[in-house]
This record gives structure tokens, C-alpha cells and sequence, in this order.
């Protein structure tokens, strides 16, 4: 390689650079290594719901031999799998949408407004960011099961959900609608359109991808989320993360079982989150940026 | 969240102006600075305020309900002895927060949460720069490996933690059947049931999950880099190595320490990933300020003593957030050298 020491010709250099035309063997080597440390842990599990447990225990870094089907098809037929699922996307849905509807209304203002309190309200929203629901879980627990009488519901975990993921929904949109150009807004005002108006018609569709994107991360958060859940939810309530952590230490015995059990968890958010992959990338960088 | 209702409230008094000695303090502020513009324009003033108060309520309700109030019942709840029954009347002072700071398991859950921040940041800092390079160059595979990488941050803490629970089992578990393959014999009682060893197989599971987060956000950083900068350095004959280390990283700064920040976090908040894997144990060697909290409140209802450790949790985390601020971000808001331009877009 060159160095700068050898700088008296530079431009014949720039053709044979390194930089941008690396794709050399040592650099797939590297990824290679990579991508089989990210994914083998995953397709372990995947792969060790196909096969008995005898076989995990005979040969644990074996491939399935036969494949076995029954694992899969016992989770496919147990009905608390498909409560669990039911209630992961119910909680899910319903704190997407409320974060969704209410951190769009108060981004709105926020960004469009001018008033005396207008930055004032936006710190509450940024020190909002400072507290983790952790910090508050206990009290939490006995507002959410005692006072309001919500434990062990759907919505008693998403109202929490959704006042935590709200700062950060906030937080994100405000820039991105503020960044609408205001000749809009002039414009809807010549027409005679109010600011209601104004943000039902013209802002509400525009806005689109943001919103998009802080529901994806509102979902994402939800569907993972574990504390809230573990100390609200029992029985029939319980969601897929606590699911999967009950089945793993009840069938502590049935490796495979519990491999099938987790694989079935993980497919259809692994799917979704794949498929969005680039709105939560691009809110989680808007998150970095500030 | 009450400023906001003041605003209209504050309107009505002013307008009507009949009856000026019942809200004094607000009149006096509508007299001093607003109500010249006021008479003018009062309906549309008021029609505003009330959009605003419409649109943004909502959400500053909800915050107030479920963050405001549990934060300050939390304080409240610390300097009682309150097992969960009946009023609060045993009331103790700082007693809960004493009783805290002196239990071992606490303050070993204090050094181990800080155990995990630097071990987090020293280990995911390098490694996802090195594979965000990487994966920086022109490659047909790309964004393939993009996908692959971010693949364990998507999942739920809860389901990689069961995952690598297995992995980990002692003898039959997938990683010591491959060390024994190479001659290397696992500890007997397990990665995870070795109280030396436990702290630290928690800290690579959640490296596993969380280098993803950071080579994706590294990456993005690496995009706001210009060319022009790549080819100029080239032009002047900079190295490969050169050209990342007097401009890749020092251009990538501002995403690193930010990465840092979320980073130290949500390092602070580790509850899922222990409770799946250890629940703490094997002796407490794994504990973290939360799962402290978590099992004083739910299994002991100790609710006076795990409301004090979470103040204490709070407390912490506010002086690593402004200490962090001050000493490591501010670089980003000072006005020398290229950074002025970047700040422009924050």
C-alpha cells in the first residue's frame, strides 16, 4: 500500500486505492466470521427444534439426522402459544397506535406553533428521555394493579408503554415536521384552510414515513419489552417474552422443545422487523443525531 | 404539564376583566407583557391556545399519569417502612436509603452495573468500528451482511437469552461439546454457575446482542463522511490505515460518543438479559441495580427499600448522564475545528 511518504505522483494512485474496491479475500474472510458468530447462535436454535432430544444430547453440534417434525407441530398446536402471540400483538397494536396518535398531536405544535411555552413543554418531553421505566417499576406496579385496577390487562401494560415511548416519539417527529416546507402552510392558509385543517389534510399524510417509523419503534419496543409485562400479566395474560421464558425453565428437560418454542417466538417478529428494517435504522440514527 | 393549562386559564380573567383581585399573579404577567397584543387579536389568541392545549394534553397526560406520578411516588414511598399494606405511617427518613447503601448485594450491583458500561464500551467500540469499516467497502454482499448483523438486536433480550442459556449449559451445552473438541475443558459448574466467570459470560451474550445496534449506527456515520474527503487523502497517497484514522474515526466522533451515551444507558438499566440467564446468581455475582430493585419490591415487597434503590438508580444515572455531558459530548458542542459544521445539523 502506499504511503504518504510517496506522494511526489499522487494521481496514478487513486486507481489502484484500497478503499473503495477491497472486496479481497481476507475481507470475506472476516465477514464470514462475523456473520457465523451473529447468526450461529440463532440457527442452533432453529435447528435444534428439528431434532429430538436424544440427538441434542448424543451430538450437540450435529445437524438434525432425521429432521424431526413434532417438536414444531406440538408448539403449532398448543393453544397457550396462540394466546400469548394474541396478546404480544394486541399490546403491541395498542400502544403503537397511541404513541402514534398522541406523539404526532403533540409534535405538531410543537413544531408549527409559536407560543410563549413552546420550549418549555419540549424539555418535559426531553427530560422524559432521562427516565427509564425501570426507576419507576415499583410504583408503577401497585398505580397500574391496585389504583386503576388495570393489572393483568391489555391496556395496563400499554398506557405505561406508550407514556414511556412517547418522549422519544416526540423527540423524533418534531424536527421532521418542522422541516415541512412553510410555504404549505401559507398556502392552505390563502385557501382558507384552518391549522386543524391544515394538519388533518395536508400535514397528517405528509408526515407518513415519520410516522411510520416511531410506530415501528413503538412496536419493536412493545413486542420485546419484558419487566412491565413480567410484573402485570399472569396466566392467559402473559405475552410471547414471558412465554418463552416460562416454557424454557417449566420444559428445562426438553431442549428441543424449548428451541422450537423460541424459534416459533422470534419468526414472525424477526420477519416484521426485517422487513422495516430500514424505518427503525433510520429512527434510531435520527435518535443519535438528537 | 399545569404551565400549559395556565396559558388559557389565564386569558379569561385578563379578558373579562371584572373581577382582577381573584387571579392577581396572572393578571399582573397578561398587564406586563401581553395584553397590549391581546385586545387586538383576542379570539384568535384564545382559539389558538386552545389547539394547542387540544393537540398536546393528550400526551402530557399520559406522561404525567404513568411517569410524573410513579416517579414521585417512588420518593415518597423511599422514606417509609412500607410493605405494601395499609397506609403509609411508619415513616423512616433515610433510613431505606442507608439500609441500601450499606446491603453488599446493592453496592456489588452498583459495581457490576458499572462493570457492564465500560465493559460494553470497551468491547463494542473497536469491534463494531473494525466491522463497520469493514462492511464500509464496496461489496456485492453488502447489505446482506448489513441484515445479518442487526438480526440479535431485533430479537427480544428475553429470547437470545434463552437461546445462549442452552448454548451455555454445562457438558451438553453446544459450546462446551465444541471447547472439549478442542482439548479446552469448561468450568464444571458452567459458565454461568461459576460466580468468576458468570458477570462476564453475561457481558459477551450481550455484546452478541448489542454490536449489531452499534455497527448499524457506525455505518450511518460512516455515510455522513464525504468522498471527497476519501479522495483527496488518496490524491496526497494517504494509506488505507491512514485514511481511517486521520479521517474516518475523528469525522465519526460525534455518532461514536452519542453511541456511547445510549450505550451507558442502557447499560444501567440491565434487568432482562440477567433475569433470563442467572436471575443474579450464582451467589449474586451477576445482580444489577434492577434486578435489586425488582426482587426487593415483587418478591420480598420490601416496596419502602426497592423504592429508595431505584432513587438511588435515578440518582446515578443523572450524574453519569451529566457528567457524560460535560466531559464527553460538550466536545461536540464546542465551536473549534470541522465540528462547528456538524453541530449545525443537530
Amino acid at each position: 500500500m502506499s504511503t504518504a511518504t510517496t506522494s511526489i505522483k499522487p494521481a496514478v494512485k487513486t486507481k489502484k486505492s484500497p478503499n473503495k474496491y477491497g472486496g479481497n479475500v481476507l475481507v470475506y474472510a472476516l465477514s464470514l466470521a462475523v456473520v457465523a458468530l451473529t447468526l450461529g447462535p440463532v440457527l442452533y436454535g432453529v435447528l435444534g427444534g428439528f431434532r429430538t432430544n436424544a440427538q441434542l444430547a448424543q451430538a450437540p453440534a450435529a445437524l438434525p439426522e432425521p429432521w424431526v417434525l413434532s417438536n414444531y407441530t406440538g408448539v403449532l398446536n398448543n393453544p397457550e402459544f396462540w394466546r400469548y402471540a394474541l396478546n404480544s400483538t394486541m399490546i403491541a397494536v395498542l400502544t403503537t397506535v397511541i404513541v402514534v396518535v398522541f406523539g404526532i398531536m403533540a409534535a405538531y405544535p410543537l413544531a408549527r406553533y409559536q407560543f410563549r411555552l413552546r420550549e418549555p413543554i419540549f424539555m418535559v418531553f426531553v427530560l422524559g428521555l432521562l427516565f427509564p421505566a425501570t426507576v419507576a417499576i415499583v410504583p408503577l406496579f401497585i398505580l397500574i394493579s391496585r389504583d386503576l385496577n388495570l393489572g393483568n390487562t391489555w391496556w395496563g401494560v400499554a398506557l405505561p408503554q406508550a407514556a414511556f415511548a412517547l418522549p422519544m416519539t416526540v423527540v423524533i417527529l418534531r424536527p421532521f415536521l418542522m422541516a415541512l416546507p412553510q410555504e404549505l402552510e401559507e398556502a392552505a392558509q390563502l385557501d382558507g384552510t384552518s391549522r386543524i385543517g391544515f394538519f388533518w389534510r395536508i400535514l397528517l399524510p405528509l408526515s407518513g414515513p415519520g410516522m411510520v417509523t416511531v410506530g415501528v419503534l413503538a412496536f419493536v419496543g412493545s413486542w420485546n419489552a419484558y419487566l412491565l409485562p413480567l410484573l402485570l400479566l399472569q396466566g392467559e395474560m402473559r405475552t410471547l417474552p414471558l412465554g418463552v421464558a416460562d416454557f424454557s425453565t417449566e420444559h428445562s428437560a426438553d431442549t428441543a422443545g424449548v428451541f422450537a418454542f423460541t424459534t416459533l417466538a422470534m419468526i414472525p417478529a424477526l420477519i416484521f422487523f426485517l422487513a422495516m428494517q430500514r424505518r427503525i435504522v433510520s429512527g434510531l440514527q435520527g435518535a443519535v443525531k438528537g | 404539564m399545569t404551565e400549559g393549562v395556565k396559558v388559557v386559564s389565564a386569558t379569561v380573567p385578563a379578558r373579562q376583566g371584572t373581577a382582577p383581585g381573584t387571579r392577581p399573579r396572572n393578571t399582573a404577567a397578561e398587564r406586563g407583557s401581553r395584553s397590549p397584543k391581546r385586545k387586538l387579536r383576542a379570539p384568535a389568541d384564545k382559539r389558538k391556545n386552545l389547539e394547542i392545549l387540544f393537540f398536546v394534553t393528550p400526551a402530557l397526560l399520559l406522561i404525567a399519569m404513568f411517569m410524573l406520578v410513579p416517579i414521585i411516588q417512588a420518593v415518597r414511598f423511599s422514606v417509609y417502612n412500607w410493605k405494601g399494606f395499609g397506609p403509609l405511617v411508619d415513616f423512616v427518613g433515610l433510613q431505606n436509603y442507608v439500609r441500601v447503601l450499606q446491603n453488599e448485594v446493592f453496592t456489588d450491583a452498583l459495581v457490576h452495573n458499572l462493570i457492564i458500561i465500560a465493559g460494553s464500551i470497551i468491547i463494542q467500540l473497536p469491534l463494531g468500528l473494525a466491522i463497520a469499516l469493514l462492511l464500509n467497502r464496496k461489496m456485492k454482499i453488502q447489505g446482506l451482511l448489513r441484515t445479518i448483523i442487526f438480526v440479535p438486536y431485533v430479537l427480544s433480550e428475553v429470547i437470545a437469552g434463552v437461546v445462549w442459556f442452552q448454548l451455555l449449559q454445562p457438558q451438553y451445552g453446544l459450546i462446551d461439546t465444541v471447547l472439549s473438541k478442542l482439548g479446552i475443558q469448561g468450568p464444571a459448574q458452567g459458565w454461568l454457575g461459576t460466580p468468576d466467570l458468570a458477570l462476564w459470560t453475561v457481558l459477551i451474550v450481550l455484546t452478541w446482542k448489542y454490536l449489531g445496534l452499534a455497527v448499524i449506527l457506525f455505518l450511518a456515520g460512516l455515510q455522513g463522511v464525504p468522498d471527497e474527503l476519501y479522495e483527496a487523502a488518496q490524491i496526497d497517497g494517504a494509506s488505507w490505515w491512514q485514511i481511517q484514522r486521520k479521517i474516518t474515526i475523528p469525522l465519526l466522533g460525534p455518532t461514536l460518543r452519542t453511541w456511547g451515551f445510549l450505550s451507558m444507558v442502557g447499560s444501567l438499566q440491565l434487568f432482562d438479559m440477567v433475569w433470563i440467564l442467572t436471575g443474579g446468581g450464582p451467589a449474586n455475582s451477576t445482580t444489577t441495580m434492577a434486578t435489586f430493585l425488582v426482587s426487593e419490591g415483587t418478591k420480598r415487597q420490601n416496596f419502602g427499600v426497592a423504592s429508595a434503590a431505584s432513587v438511588i438508580l435515578f440518582i446515578v444515572a443523572l450524574i453519569l448522564a451529566v457528567s457524560y455531558q460535560q466531559f464527553i459530548l460538550k466536545r461536540d458542542t464546542q465551536p473549534d475545528t470541522s465540528r462547528k459544521r456538524k453541530k449545525v445539523r443537530r
